[in-house]
């Protein structure tokens, strides 16, 4: 499995725009992500070599930031707020609500690979607690009921 | 001028304004007028006489800073300067910046601009968290537009004056919002801090004089330009210039962002929000985001700045107000940061590497209930050691120590009860 | 500027702007710490030096801050003792313990480490954390070290080491927060020829040298003896310890113009030779075993027929000139070319001249421009191609300075000096992996050119008009304040080295010089005169002398096997004095096991013309006695300790008075008498009891040092420096002790570094310039590849190093390939004879040469052309 022709002219460019190979490790990782849903081993090898630094130089990075995947994740990735604003708006409910009806817990993937369920700090969401990030676009969502999580799921499916 | 200048011009649906939309709205015109007009020092003159404090947390005033810089830099010589913006917006129970980037980036950007002016920076680098990729849009869309109209790049409308700007998307690290970590972040770095000193404005990103300043502060530049520094000063109540963007959140009946003048109290932001969640009494409130101390209803008329705040024994923080009302329990509130910060440690330093888990887990079994004597003895040992400045590498160790200082000052009587076995609060 | 500080009421001199840290150490004062080291500055992670500053005379409160990060100044007033410091240094230290294993009792590191002094130190002693640890997977990194990720306290020290200080690229920090881990993206074996470090510099036990792991003593168990790296011409200091007669492991001994806190891997691990399965043991008559005293009749009946004596520069000093004494000075020959024997009495010369231009690493460190020629460091003198690495950085520390920013503050100073670098300029053959990357000018030349554009410079820097590149160099090495260049034997062309005389010479004032022999005493070998193994065979077939005594030297390995052949099959018989069994050994007719560089005393004269004296590690025995005392025996003199040999040498060559300097006299007297080898912290006299037997009531002797094997003595701090066994004072058990044992941080031990230069400052004359030397064969450039790992003889024969060494190489440029009509992977012949490597294309190699890897396939000698062609 090897990265797509524009993902590795896209790091390219990044590292052109970033002024250099190291100061773009970061959105390459981000690239090859937007590209494949995550960063697997192979794939941050071949970032890697594009960019001319070595896999534990990039994988350093990739594995202190928290939005980036080094293990495969569902087609949508839920990244639910745990921060104290969504506590105080009943966060717990709407994750215990959302971890019964996946049948899953938090840093697993439903079975059929469509959800991923993520506890994330605080997604400065909090006039909309509790709250959530939806989709590689990280839309916000909220304020979250349980039903309406429900209902996310269920149009996201 | 409306009592909300600085977002006043924001659409409901925050959806950005195009480029010439936004110059039918007076946008650029600061810029133009400073280019034309004002020399740096004038313009460092200018933003130092309005009283604007750093919006980032610590309230330092921007001029000075600017003017620190300048001074500084000369020792550096010919070479590159840098300007970073902190659109991180981390700190719990913080969401103002999120309006600012999403809704007005040419604000944003012509502030950045001007403080690129001001402190001779040759390129931008704008840092926005991946949470707000909504406002990484708008701004690269905007910088797009504001290139292909001649603004950036080599001299700009003529003055000499040159400059680039770029968006460095993070990826989810609460500390990259921490000046030095943001500047190892865009080299390319560990986004772990850097000592002090060197300080950035003598040695920072690349090694070079860089200023890194929040995202709210540069917002205020544009207005201060355009109507000047008494104009700003006025917009407050109190003896720091401006409005400021206040977030509420927790139990109030309408979270929202309000902006309101510079030393608005709590009591009126919270009425604003159509009071207390369901009518009930107010147990506490942070005013400032999650590494501010708590306070309580006789604190709820302090004017909200970072003068009275401090002398209150807390802080203004980034502005965030995070309510509790009598069915929040302190502990389990307390122990919901503790898990943040310990999470989002950078791991270099001891204290916080390995003190924060501690204390969260010490804050976890409290809540659950199991906590015993010695839980709260060891709490108060970590305050001890790590609250005052210098024990831990950054500020970040420094900060989360607050919640659970005053937490257990405050209340003493919720954390005892814990004891037993049982959250004396109840939930909502 | 100097300045005045009190700590706890004592008045305390220190240089304005230090850290103050350091200013305790060098004090004696302890605070512990972790993250700070030496060589690698401060970098205020562990938090654990804590302690109170107070600020103007009026304060009275003061504030804690880390001693490391602080900066000292006139009248600083400091609190190492204060109540509220302690404490938190406690804390520090219990926070530190949450996660880790408590596993001291299998833990290699128990005993040395540095993690259980501070713990001690500090007071901490009960466990108060009650929840879960976190635990790491291990990874494997190699044949060379061992790795216990729960051990860790994120210190940081092992990336700034590895990274930072070596340029390594594979070894790096993961994770955030309370999971962050050292390690490799992926199990593998660690790339850096300086990876061995990180078992020292790692203050607890994650990081450990494997092969002692697996033939694992305690540290109070084992012996440690002062020694010298016997790998290559720098001459590391070195610890070797042993436990019940076998060497365990060595560790690097501190010497603040060498090695300083840091080896290679090579010489870490190569000693290891000395357990290896190719030791000798027993007399030999062809293949026949015999009695040491047949074996010693059987000797001394050729040698009384007329015997000429092959030396070497892997055997001391002592042992070469006890041979030289037996066969008589006309009859001693080196054991390496003529070409080689030649060119490094050359050297020697030339250094002895202008003793003042040497440079010793640490002054390496500091020069501001440096011009390689032809020398591939990292494999012929690794731990000099880590010292340029450091000179490389000087353009950033003075950019940093002029910034304000304290040399201390290493990643500021990383940062504030904008990545500038200082000229390290390479013409070489082929690519250098820790020098490139710092190279501001990387020219690949086939050696000829290599000699040519070192000529070029030499005549630029005359004023004359030459080709760019040469102008250039020039130009940046004039403009230099602290130029240095460095060539050396490597391309077995004299040109080089007197093109880099010259160079040295044209620059003047402070212009420094380093020459690469090809062996640890090569040198000492020079010193001793005689030429090669050529002129060997010559005076063989002019007679009468009919015999050829080969002391520790496998002559297949220093020279071409044609000029081997000539001397086996000119002599009658061959009698070979060696500690490995090898081809020369193989062939000799009579052989004589002899100690290893561990089982005996003697010298080795390094690059800088320093004598440096080692001592048996484990106890010598007497069937495998040294070789000099079997030299003695037969008739070289009535020596029965080696300071009456090195007399005897004196009174013959008082040029090497020197020599005497090296390292005290056997009846050197310390505070208790003897120094002595064992460590301070004993389980117990029964400690060294096995099987009811007790050693230490009857210690073995060694009349070749002041040191002896029993429990008795002095240690510590009551040795002089040449004699150090270890740097434990009370309560400090690791390598980190060594900052009390110097006179400043980062300075000379107290008492001053040991060895004794030879080249005396009086200087020396310099006689004509060696004539080209035609160069034999057709075809290809020979270039015998010295690698790093398996490139000498000795660390061949270490199990542990071998299984870390690259599979023999064959090299060639892909322009020559093509001419050869030659693909990757094709079988080779090589003047007609099969190469044991399959070929190799390197775009990175310069043209119109062939490498081969040294020892293995291609021994040393003088420059030459192959022919290169495909086997069919
Ligand atoms: C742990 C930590 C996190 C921080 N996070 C942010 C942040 O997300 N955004 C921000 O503007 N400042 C943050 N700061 C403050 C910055 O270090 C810096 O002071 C600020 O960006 C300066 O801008 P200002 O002068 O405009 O306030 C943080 C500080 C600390 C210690
Ligand atoms: S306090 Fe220390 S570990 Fe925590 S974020 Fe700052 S530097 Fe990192
Ligand atoms: S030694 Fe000072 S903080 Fe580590």
């Amino acid at each position: 499995m090897t990265l797509k022709a524009e993902t590795i002219q896209a790091i390219r460019t990044a590292a052109h725009h970033h002024g250099g190979a190291k100061a773009a490790m970061l959105e390459a990782l981000k690239l090859v992500q937007a590209a494949e849903g995550w960063v697997s081993d192979a794939h941050l090898a071949e970032a890697a070599a594009t960019l001319g630094v070595t896999t534990a130089e990039l994988d350093s990075l990739a594995t202190f930031y928290s939005h980036i995947f080094r293990s495969p994740v569902g087609e949508m990735v839920i990244l639910l707020c745990d921060g104290l604003s969504c506590y105080l708006n009943g966060a717990d409910d709407v994750r215990d609500a959302v971890q019964q009806k996946l049948g899953i817990r938090f840093g697993e993937t439903t079975p059929d690979g469509k959800f991923t369920l993520l506890n994330v700090c605080c997604i400065g969401g909090c006039d909309r607690a509790p709250a959530a990030l939806l989709g590689p676009d990280r839309k916000l969502v909220g304020p979250l009921s349980a039903d309406q999580l429900d209902q996310l799921i269920e149009d996201a499916r | 001028m409306t009592a909300t200048p600085l977002t006043g011009r924001a659409r409901p649906d925050r959806s950005p304004h195009s480029f010439a939309e936004w110059q039918r709205l007076g946008g650029y015109d600061a810029l133009r007028r400073a280019l034309k007009e004002l020399s740096p020092d004038d313009l460092v003159s200018l933003v130092e006489a309005s009283g604007l404090r750093g919006r980032g947390g610590a309230g330092f005033l921007t001029g000075t800073k600017w003017k620190l810089m300048r001074k500084a830099a000369a020792a550096a010589g010919e070479g590159p300067r840098y300007l970073c913006v902190n659109g991180d917006e981390m700190e719990p129970g913080s969401f103002k910046d999120r309006l600012l980037l999403e809704a007005l980036p040419h604000q944003l950007i012509e502030g950045a601009m001007l403080a690129a002016y001001a402190i001779g920076a040759t390129e931008v680098i704008l840092l926005v968290r991946d949470a707000y990729r909504a406002g990484a849009a708008a701004l690269n869309r905007a910088i797009v537009e504001i290139e292909s109209a001649g603004l950036l790049g080599s001299n700009i409308l003529g003055s000499g004056f040159s400059l680039t700007m770029r968006v460095h998307g993070s990826a989810g690290r609460y500390i990259v919002g921490e000046e030095t970590a943001l500047i190892s972040a865009i080299e390319g770095d560990r986004p772990v801090p850097r000592a002090r000193p060197p300080y950035p404005a003598q040695s920072g990103l690349w090694g070079r004089p860089t200023i890194v300043n929040n995202v709210e502060t540069l917002s205020c530049v544009p207005l201060i330009v355009q109507h000047g520094a008494d104009w700003f000063r006025g917009l407050s109540r109190t003896e720091e210039g401006g409005t400021k963007l206040y977030g509420v959140s927790g139990r109030v009946n309408r979270p929202m962002l309000i902006e309101a003048p510079m030393g608005t109290t709590a009591r009126e932001l919270i009425e604003r929000c159509g009071g207390i969640r369901d009518g009930r009494r107010l147990r506490a409130f942070q005013p400032g985001g999650g590494a501010t101390a708590f306070l309580e209803q006789a604190e709820l008329d302090v004017p909200m700045d970072f003068g009275h705040l401090k002398k209150a024994g807390s802080a203004l923080g980034t502005g965030a107000l995070i309510v509790l009302d009598e069915t929040s329990c302190p502990v389990a509130s307390i122990a919901r940061h503790a898990r943040f910060y310990a999470r989002e440690s950078c791991g270099l330093c001891t204290p916080c590497r390995d003190g924060l888990p501690w204390v969260s887990k010490l804050l976890d079994q409290l809540e659950a209930g199991q906590g015993t004597a010695a839980t709260l003895e060891l709490l108060q040992m970590h305050v001890d050691l790590a609250s005052p400045s210098g024990r831990s590498f950054c500020d970040l160790m420094t900060g989360a120590m607050t919640p659970v200082r005053s937490g257990l000052e405050r209340f003493a009587d919720v954390f005892a009860a814990h004891l037993a076995g049982r959250c004396p609060v109840g939930r909502a | 500027m100097t300045v005045k500080i009190t700590i706890d009421g004592r008045t305390i001199e220190a240089k304005d702007g230090e850290d103050l840290l350091a200013v305790c150490l060098a004090n004696g004062i302890d605070i512990p710490y972790f993250c700070w080291h030496g060589a690698l500055g401060s970098a205020g992670a562990c938090r654990q030096c804590a302690v109170r500053v107070y600020g103007g005379p009026d304060d009275t409160v003061g504030k804690i801050v880390m001693s490391c990060m602080t900066p000292v100044s006139d009248g600083l007033r400091v609190s190492v003792a204060d109540q509220e410091a302690s404490n938190f240094r406690a804390r520090v230290i219990e926070w530190l313990m949450i996660n880790h294993p408590h596993d001291c009792p299998v833990c290699e590191e128990a005993g040395s480490c540095h993690l259980q002094d501070m713990t001690i130190a500090t007071g901490h002693h009960s466990r108060r954390y009650q929840f879960d640890k976190r635990t790491h997977r291990n990874q494997d990194l190699g044949p060379l070290l061992t790795h216990e990720m729960n051990r860790c306290i994120a210190c940081y020290r092992c990336t700034r080491f590895y990274r930072d200080y070596a340029g390594g690229r594979d070894l790096d920090a993961f994770g955030s927060h309370g999971n962050v881990y050292f390690g490799r993206a992926e199990d593998g074996v660690l790339e850096s020829p300086f990876a061995g470090n990180l078992a020292e510099v790692c203050p607890t036990g994650v990081f450990n040298d494997k092969g002692w792991s697996q033939h694992y003593a305690r540290k109070w168990d084992m012996k440690a003896t002062p020694s010298i790296c016997p790998h290559c011409a720098v001459g590391c200091n070195l610890f070797v310890a042993e436990r019940g007669g076998q060497v365990r492991r060595v560790q690097n001994r501190y010497h603040s113009a060498l090695n300083g806190y840091f080896l290679c891997d090579r010489g870490r691990f190569g000693p290891l030779h000395v357990v290896s399965e190719r030791r000798l043991t027993a007399p030999r008559r062809g293949n026949a075993a015999l009695s040491d005293h047949d074996a010693i009749n059987a000797a001394q009946q050729l040698i009384a027929a007329g015997a000429i004596g092959i030396g070497s520069p892997r055997a001391s000093l002592e042992a070469n000139a006890a041979l030289r004494r037996l066969v008589g000075p006309e009859r001693f020959f080196a054991g390496v070319s003529d070409v080689e024997a030649r060119l490094t009495r050359r050297m020697a010369e030339l250094l002895r001249a202008r003793p003042s231009q040497i440079a010793s690493l640490s002054e390496i460190e500091r020069c501001d421009a440096v011009l390689v020629l032809g020398e591939q460091l990292t494999d012929s003198a690794p731990r000099m191609a880590l010292a340029l690495r450091q000179a490389s950085r000087g353009a950033e520390r003075e950019l940093a300075a002029q910034k304000g920013v304290h040399q201390w503050l290493d990643q500021a100073v990383r940062v504030a000096g904008e990545g500038r670098r200082s000229p390290i300029m390479l013409a070489t053959p082929l690519p250098d992996s820790t020098l490139d990357p710092v190279a501001t000018l990387a020219l690949r030349r086939d050696p000829l050119q290599v000699a040519a554009l070192g000529h070029a410079v030499a005549a630029a820097l005359a004023g004359r008009n030459e080709d760019r590149d040469a102008s250039d160099i020039a130009r940046t090495l004039r403009a230099a304040k602290r130029p240095l260049i460095i060539a050396g034997s490597g391309l077995g062309l004299a040109d080089t080295v007197e093109a880099a005389a010259a160079i040295a010479v044209a620059l003047g004032g402070d212009a420094k010089i380093a020459l690469i022999a090809p062996e640890a005493n090569s040198f000492g070998l020079a010193l001793l005169s005689g030429d090669g193994i050529e002129a060997a065979t010559a005076a063989l077939r002019r007679g009468p002398a009919r015999h050829v005594i080969v002391l520790e030297n496998d002559l297949f390995e220093r020279a071409p096997r044609a000029s081997v052949e000539q001397l086996l099959g000119a002599a009658d018989e061959v009698i070979a004095f060696d500690s490995l069994d090898n081809e020369t050994t193989q062939r000799a007719n009579l052989v004589l096991p002899v100690a290893s560089f561990s089982e005996q005393a003697g010298s080795y004269v390094n690059y800088e013309g320093r004598a440096q004296r080692f001592f048996a590690a484990v106890p010598p025995s007497a069937d495998v006695p040294a070789s000099w005392r079997r030299l003695a025996a037969l008739g070289a003199g009535p020596f029965t300790a080696l300071d009456q040999l090195i007399d005897a040498i004196i009174a013959e060559r008082p040029e090497l008075a020197g020599l005497k300097g090296a390292a005290p006299e056997a009846s050197c007297q310390c505070a208790h008498g003897h120094g002595t080898r064992t460590p301070r912290p004993l389980s117990g006299r029964t400690a060294d009891d096995r099987a009811g037997r007790d050693p230490a009531a009857t210690p073995p002797p060694d009349p070749d040092s002041a040191l002896g094997f029993g429990m008795e003595g002095s240690r510590g701090r009551e040795l002089p420096p040449a004699l150090l066994t270890g740097y434990e004072t009370h309560g400090l058990h690791s390598a980190n002790a060594v900052t009390r044992f110097v006179e400043e941080i980062n300075g000379p031990l107290r008492g001053g570094d040991p060895g004794a230069r030879l080249f005396g400052p009086e200087g020396g004359a310099v006689s004509q310039a060696l004539p080209p030397v035609a160069i034999e064969g057709e075809g290809l450039l020979l270039l015998p590849l010295p690698d790093v790992f398996s490139g000498t003889e000795t660390s061949r024969a270490s199990a542990v190093l071998a299984a870390r060494a690259p599979a023999p190489r064959l090299l060639l440029h892909p322009d020559d390939a093509e001419r050869l009509g030659l693909a990757a992977g094709d079988a080779v012949l090589i003047n007609g004879e099969p190469c044991a490597a399959r070929l190799t294309i390197e775009p990175s190699l310069a043209r119109g040469m062939v490498a081969l890897s040294a020892g293995t396939l291609a021994p040393r000698g003088p420059l030459r052309r192959v022919r290169v062609e495909a086997a069919r």
